[in-house]
């Protein structure tokens, strides 16, 4: 990754973008891989990316991990509100190399805000019909992970069915979900995620209120 | 202090995010094939250079380790794939399915059931199923785009038509989660079954061809048919002539010179397990003896 020595134009503010990423990138990345992969395949299940990094505010550390586990020069990602985002923006272009797009479908990674408008959600890159892989992962910070209205999950990576119950979810999020689930295999991938914890629900996961 | 001369688990970190990126895509779209841009493995592709670059994008330090061939986990590649992640990856391993957290596979599932928390990762020769039917990879990203799967039925059909039931023993394709029909690798049709509703997940590493597709845990895997010919695994009708196993892929091996032969788990792991647990075959005690595997496909 980015050694001291390379020079990076930085936005005045944002002296410490510097500080607050991986003390070992080669194995953090790793070990948050496997928490996201784990998360993806297995949705419902919470997982801990806690203490992996420190990331300037509003990043949370679960969204500011994954985007240095999978972010590069080949992901641009979209941040809802950059005008908040000076320091995460800066943050995440030192630490991963990632662009920051304006362009909503040009996006790999976006970066939500709490209760995002899920009317606007059509705009990301939902692949083709000859690569649905070509998508946009969206990550979409709630209240809360546990303590809400229990949704019920079915599909693959789950063996019957289980229950989240997440805080703080946008309105209309269980009708958004159920077009995404049926523009399969077309569709968005979404992880939800709050403070150093996040929850897989891809395209295949089918939510309904419980 | 001196740099080491290669990177942790052999792949730069930049390959790794991207290899990393396609495994999620392929956990979100069961069975599809997302490409990616395949590295150049210390080894020929023939050794399943695929599954390698999908295992070193997983692996971690404390991971343990299996690697199988055919079944067997001393088959020279075998022992040089594990010897290539024990030396780059210092991971620890094991010839143990039950204790291992990722197993790389070439043509084989093992007999014991896999479990929740393990990978498995498949050498992939060729991924796409269709490839026989249609060369062309823009026709056949169409015909998956579309569900497009006449084509294979018949050529199954015509399996049935030419021997009377379907032909096809290994690398016997797949319908899943009723949408993309796949190629479950090499393995004999006898361990297509595992793959269903596994709660492993399942990986698959094509290297040469630069696919990467994957089966989360729990997911529908059905092996194509027809409703007058339903599918059916492989029986043997005699069991293990080592550890006495039935219902498990016995593989034909050579006893002597004189054309001597004897029917012995493909699983080399799960044999020795059986025979530890005090369970022997017909064909044991055998000193002496010469055993020469053959290959199996
Ligand atoms: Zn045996």
């Amino acid at each position: 990754m980015s050694t001291p020595n390379e020079t990076r134009v930085e936005p005045a503010s944002s002296g410490h973008v510097f500080e607050g990423g991986f003390a070992d990138p080669v194995m953090d990345s790793q070990a948050v891989f496997r928490r996201v992969m784990n998360a993806l395949a297995e949705p419902g299940t919470i997982a801990d990316l806690a203490g992996f990094v420190s990331p300037p505010t509003p990043l949370s550390q679960a969204t500011a991990a994954i985007l240095l586990t999978l972010a590069d020069y080949d992901t641009p990602v979209w941040f809802a509100k950059p005008e908040n985002n000076d320091d995460a923006i800066g943050w995440m272009s030192f630490h991963t190399g990632a662009p920051r797009t304006a362009d909503v479908f040009r996006a790999s990674f976006a970066v939500l805000e709490k209760m995002s408008p899920v009317e606007a959600w059509s705009s990301f890159l939902i692949g083709t019909s000859d690569y649905p892989d070509r998508s946009t992962t969206l990550l979409l910070p709630v209240e809360s992970l546990v303590g809400g209205e229990p949704l019920k999950l079915t599909g693959p990576g789950i063996e019957t069915q289980t229950v989240i119950a997440p805080v703080g979810l946008p309105e209309g999020f269980v009708a958004v979900m159920a077009e995404n689930r049926a523009a399969y295999p077309l569709g968005l991938d979404v992880l939800l995620v709050c403070g150093g914890e996040a929850i897989g629900l891809p395209r295949t996961t089918r939510i309904e209120e419980a | 202090m001196t740099l080491p001369e290669y990177n942790f688990a052999y792949l730069d970190e930049q390959t790794k995010r991207m290899i990393r990126r396609a495994i999620l895509k392929g956990i979100a779209i069961p069975g599809y094939q997302v490409p990616f841009a395949s590295r150049e493995m210390p080894m020929p592709y023939g050794w399943g250079t695929g599954g390698v670059q999908v295992t070193a994008a997983i692996l971690g330090p404390d991971d343990v380790l299996k690697v199988i061939d055919q079944g067997a986990d001393d088959t020279t590649n075998a022992v040089s794939i594990r010897a290539f992640f024990a030396k780059t990856a210092n991971v620890a391993t094991t010839t143990k399915t039950a204790d291992a957290t990722v197993i790389q596979t070439r043509h084989r599932i093992p007999e014991a059931p896999l479990s929740a928390g393990q990978v498995i990762v498949y050498q992939v020769p060729i991924p796409e199923p269709l490839r026989f039917l249609e060369p062309r990879e823009t026709e056949t990203r169409v015909m998956h785009g579309l569900e497009e799967y006449g084509l294979i039925h018949v050529k199954l059909y015509e399996d049935i038509a030419q021997h009377g039931h379907i032909a096809t023993t290994y690398a016997y394709p797949v319908k899943v989660e009723d949408r993309y029909v796949m190629d479950p690798s090499p393995i004999p049709k006898f361990d297509n079954p595992k793959m269903n509703g596994s709660p492993a997940l399942q990986l698959f590493g094509a290297g040469r061809e630069k696919r990467i597709y994957a089966l989360p845990p729990f997911t529908n895997v059905v092996s194509l048919d027809f409703e007058d010919h339903p599918f059916e695994v492989q029986k043997f009708k005699q069991p293990c002539a080592l550890c006495n196993a039935t219902g498990v892929y016995l593989d034909e091996v050579v006893t002597d010179d004189r054309g001597g032969r004897m029917y012995v788990c493909s699983d080399t792991d799960h044999c020795e397990t059986r025979r530890e647990e005090g369970h022997h075959g017909p064909g044991l005690p055998i000193s002496g003896a010469q055993t020469v595997k053959e290959d199996a496909a």
